[in-house]
């Protein structure tokens, strides 16, 4: 059941007169909350956002939203319910708490708050997510050109409801084998460049009968069964038509297989479809995480900073305000026990401070580092053209200042398999900073990151074997157990054998191969 | 802005999921559910259990990179006294403070085993699946589950609870249709009309009057009349149950040591768990003896003590009697389960005997006997030591008897021996 709640009347809040006193709210404080919080997004701050939608919900159900990676309602599958069993096992052990929210892409922007947060922590996740998070999704490059927040719901209804129905049809065994193939190939089922339309979910389930109608009526030059002419030399012209016939080579893989594999059904085709798209939509987060929660938590610290001001929020809550902002700000340092990485959130946050400073006041070496803005004075303008423009590898590739650097105390090891020892490549100094900050940003980069898989052929006069290269960067290979179960269920969706090849770029060696040959589970 | 509470949404959601899973993980989870039975004390079988699967048959391969191999970059925070240049020690285990980038993902797939917690039922599902009492034919129309009620259609009287309110309205929507009962627009139309005229129009009368007939027809055709009214309709059925009632006898003598006693308990409790779980219907009867035999509950036979000598007939002789009282065989499916040490004074062998084939076998769908022995067992190279009742059952067995029996020495058997005997029949030929 849902229930909705009509606008109450409320007096807006006048200025010096506090949003609640201790702990508890009500959905009335919420809505205070919130309009005070919009009071300071919008003329202050100058964002813009999706209309909000505040949802209350229950640990359990952060749980569930958890097993679905974050969205409200997702299909079926094992390893949905996996991830449940191993969040509840861990929170119910204390190791893990649970987020204080989760926020979607979406129009209305939907963020989900727990009810157990005290009325400071739902001020906290409010400015956070349904501001802070909410103008990032909104604005961002990224997420405009390849997310439809208006459509993802839909279309996530759709895919479900798809799923389902193909689960009575064809038997969750069935479906089962088509997703866990579909989902090992999720990283490499995204476009990484623009193709020439955007994607518009909500007409996706007219384009599926459509796909299908239009799939039965053409040709598939992998059934040509016409001989070559006698004595017709076998050109490199023909192998290259062959190749542009299917769009080759080809980095996202599920794409190809969804096209072009021979002998998939066409329910198999859409949800391999249906994995795509979701792994698409989820492609510009993985792209941005230190920018998004960077924005965020410099959103919320300015909105909780300006609400204390005017003395909306009292001195306890804005102490309590203080010490969840430090914790989750919070970078240990390489030799700390806790060190886990680099937190997201301490530098995305970090850098939106540094912006801030360097804008409004600069020292000299911001001057020489950052002639654009340093010292323009309007810092909030200069972030919302951060915020629209820039994913993480740009951003820290053009904004990492050296204060920074120094402040952090990065410095730069190189792991060379074939040196005894660790190098230090470079550290906060002169010398290293832009050598530092070039290699800092690609660890940002997600192409960089996801190894470089390509289909690049396939033998169509031969035993029709799809042949893939993965373009071994730094001669770092694939792990051996995981890449040979992955070429496997590749193998399996494909119908005949693949052999994937590992490649150094470089020098053109063949590091390592696999060959899967396909199971007769499909089929 | 939108509030939602959605903390009344039903719970549950990801239950699909987890029924997957555990579809998934069904025949490790069963093993290890079985194997931590062994270990776990019988009486916490009914709490939620732990168990650990491999990740082998859970894991969800990715492409991903070997770690250590090849050239790799670390950015690493909170410098101290590193310089450019400087070497260091390749810290055990590979790799320089990994964790950068990637190595969060790699974490998941050097997992050996994934843990994860069951549910009470879930566990039980597992634990006793494929497990049930043989034979379980003969039905009986006497008792009737008064939960059986199904919607059966619609009628015209009934609590206003059940009120069907689309039947109701179609309903009166169609007589008003029928009797052409005057719209409200209509009158609202022609009440308009009206005032619209000026005072002293020719048409006036005419349209007053039309306008009072209206109404008046309006006021005598009700807008839900009760010959409207429809309610939901619910009747009873009878569902034909099967009956069962089990007999668990035991001997409490003294030649029962606490062992032997805690071997027949365990067996009993296992006995139990499954019955309850099972069977709605299943009563389940305690009778104890040593040389007498008394009918106890349920917390008298696990829990309390008594000493005496052992005549196995008195606990034939006062299940006869319960039976011929209360479950007539021709109504219950009739079950019985005894436990003892094997020790009877030799004169009673053919009472019991006689007992057996005469009365308690007859009515009996299955009688399954259960001989506790010492903890270390028959030691080997003895000839295995057949004791006193042992005997007497082994030849009802041999002369077709249907009756089964088994010998438990240790804890560890206990759950294996209570599978055989009521293990499924036809599963057992699948598997």
């Amino acid at each position: 059941m849902v229930t909705s709640l009509s606008r109450p009347r409320i007096q807006p809040v006048k200025a010096g007169e506090l949003l609640f006193t201790g702990n508890d709210w009500d959905f009335d404080t919420i809505r205070r909350i919130h309009d005070a919080c919009e009071a300071v997004a919008g003329p202050e701050l100058g964002l813009s956002w999706y209309p909000n939608q505040i949802e209350i919900i229950t640990a359990e159900q952060m749980l569930d939203a958890y097993a679905s990676i974050g969205m409200p309602l997702f299909y079926k599958h094992w390893s949905f319910g996996k991830h449940f069993a191993q969040h509840e096992a861990s929170y119910r052990r204390g190791l893990m708490g649970l987020a204080y929210e989760i926020v979607i892409n979406s129009d209305p922007c939907i963020s989900y708050v727990m009810e157990e947060n005290t009325a400071t922590m739902q001020t906290l996740v409010i400015a956070h997510a349904a501001f802070g998070h909410n103008h990032f999704f909104k604005n961002n490059y990224l997420f405009k050109q390849w997310t439809d927040a208006e459509g993802i719901l839909d279309y996530l209804d759709f895919a479900k409801g798809f799923i389902a129905r193909c689960e009575e049809r064809h038997g969750q065994q069935a479906v089962e084998q088509v997703l866990d193939a579909a989902h090992a190939l999720m990283s490499q089922g995204v476009h990484r460049y623009p193709r020439k339309k955007r994607p518009d979910l909500a007409s996706e389930q007219r384009r599926e009968r459509e796909r299908i109608e239009h799939g039965e009526q053409i040709y598939n030059d992998l059934w040509r069964t016409l001989p070559n002419k006698p004595g017709a030399a076998r050109t490199d012209a023909a192998a290259d038509r062959r190749r542009a016939l299917l769009e080759l080579p080809q980095e996202n893989i599920l794409y190809f297989l969804e096209k072009v594999a021979p002998r998939l059904r066409p329910w198999q085709r859409e949800i391999l479809r249906i994995v795509r798209l979701v792994a698409q939509y989820f492609y510009p987060q993985r792209q941005t995480k230190v920018m998004n929660e960077g924005c965020a938590t410099y959103v919320h610290y300015r909105i909780m900073n300006a609400l204390s001001e005017k003395g909306q929020i009292g001195e306890a809550a804005y102490l309590e305000f203080l010490q969840s902002h430090t914790n989750v700000i919070r970078q240990p340092t390489y030799d700390d026990r806790s060190y886990g990485g680099h937190n997201p959130y301490a530098i995305g946050f970090a850098m939106m401070q540094d912006i801030q400073r360097i804008v409004e006041q600069p020292t000299q070496e911001d001057r020489v580092w950052f002639p654009e803005i340093a010292g323009t004075g309007d810092a909030m303008a200069v972030l919302r053209d951060v915020w629209e423009n820039y994913r993480d590898e740009s951003f820290i590739a053009q904004f990492l200042s050296p204060k920074l650097m120094r402040d952090l105390r990065l410095f730069h090891v190189v792991d060379d398999p074939d040196e005894p020892e660790l190098r230090v490549e470079a550290i906060h100094d002169e010398r290293g900073y832009r050598k530092m900050r070039r290699s800092f940003a690609r660890q940002y980069d997600v192409a960089w990151l996801d190894p470089d898989i390509e289909v690049v052929d396939v033998d169509l006069e031969g035993d029709r074997r799809l042949i893939l290269h993965h373009k071994a960067l730094n001669r770092i290979t694939l792990q051996k157990e995981d890449a040979a179960r992955v070429l496997q269920h590749l193998a399996d969706l494909w119908g005949y054998d693949a052999v994937l090849k590992e490649i150094d770029p470089a020098t053109g060696t063949v590091l390592a191969e696999h060959v899967a040959s396909a199971r007769p589970i499909f089929f | 802005m939108h509030i939602v509470d959605r903390r009344l949404n039903p719970g549950g959601k990801s239950l699909p999921n987890r029924q997957r899973f555990l579809r998934r993980v069904k025949d490790v989870a069963q093993r290890a559910v079985r194997e931590s039975a062994r270990e776990r004390d019988i009486k916490d079988l009914g709490k939620d259990g732990r168990v650990t699967v491999p990740a082998d048959g859970v894991r969800e391969p990715r492409f991903s990179r070997q770690p250590g191999t090849g050239l790799q970059d670390h950015i690493l925070p909170g410098n101290k006294t590193y310089v450019e240049g400087d070497t260091i020690e390749r810290p055990p285990g590979g790799g320089g403070g990994r964790g950068s980038g990637e190595g969060g993902e790699g974490g998941e797939n050097s997992e050996d085993a994934f843990r994860f917690v069951l549910t009470r039922e879930e566990f039980l599902e597992l634990f006793l699946e494929d497990l049930e009492l043989p034979d379980l034919a003969k039905r009986r129309l006497a008792i009737v589950e008064t939960e059986g009620l199904r919607r059966a259609g619609y009628t015209v009287t009934g609590s206003p609870a059940n009120l069907a309110l689309g039947r109701t309205l179609r309903n009166s929507m169609s007589r008003r249709i029928a009797l052409k009962r005057p719209k409200p627009d209509e009158l609202a139309a022609l009440e308009a009309r009206i005032d619209a005229l000026p005072e002293d129009a020719p048409e006036r009368p005419d349209l007053l009057a039309s306008l009072e007939l209206l109404r008046e027809r309006s006021k005598r055709i009700p807008y839900v009349d009760p010959i409207d009214l429809r309610f939901r309709r619910f009747e009873p059925y009878p569902r034909p149950i099967a009956q069962a009632v089990m007999f668990c006898l035991m001997d409490v003598s003294g030649s029962m040591t606490e062992h032997m006693k805690d071997l027949a308990k365990r067996f009993y409790i296992l006995l139990h768990i499954f019955l309850t779980r099972r069977y709605r219907h299943v009563e389940i009867v305690f009778i104890r003896h040593t040389d007498r035999a008394t009918e106890v509950d349920e917390e008298t036979f696990f829990g309390s003590r008594e000493t005496g000598g052992t005549l196995v007939s008195s606990a034939l002789v006062e299940m006869k009697r319960i039976i011929s009282e209360r479950y007539s065989p021709d109504d219950w499916n009739i079950y019985a389960a005894q436990a003892s040490d094997g020790d009877n004074v030799s004169s009673d062998g053919p009472t019991s005997t006689e007992l057996l084939r005469a009365h308690i076998l007859p009515a009996c769908q299955h009688f399954a006997y259960l001989e506790v022995g010492d903890e270390n067992g028959p030691r080997a190279g003895f000839v295995e030591h057949r004791t006193t009742l042992w005997r007497t059952y082994e030849a009802v067995a041999k002369s077709g008897g249907a009756i089964a029996m088994r010998k438990v020495n240790h804890r560890r058997e206990i759950y294996p021996v209570f599978r055989e005997l009521f293990g499924r029949k036809d599963a057992k030929a699948d598997a």
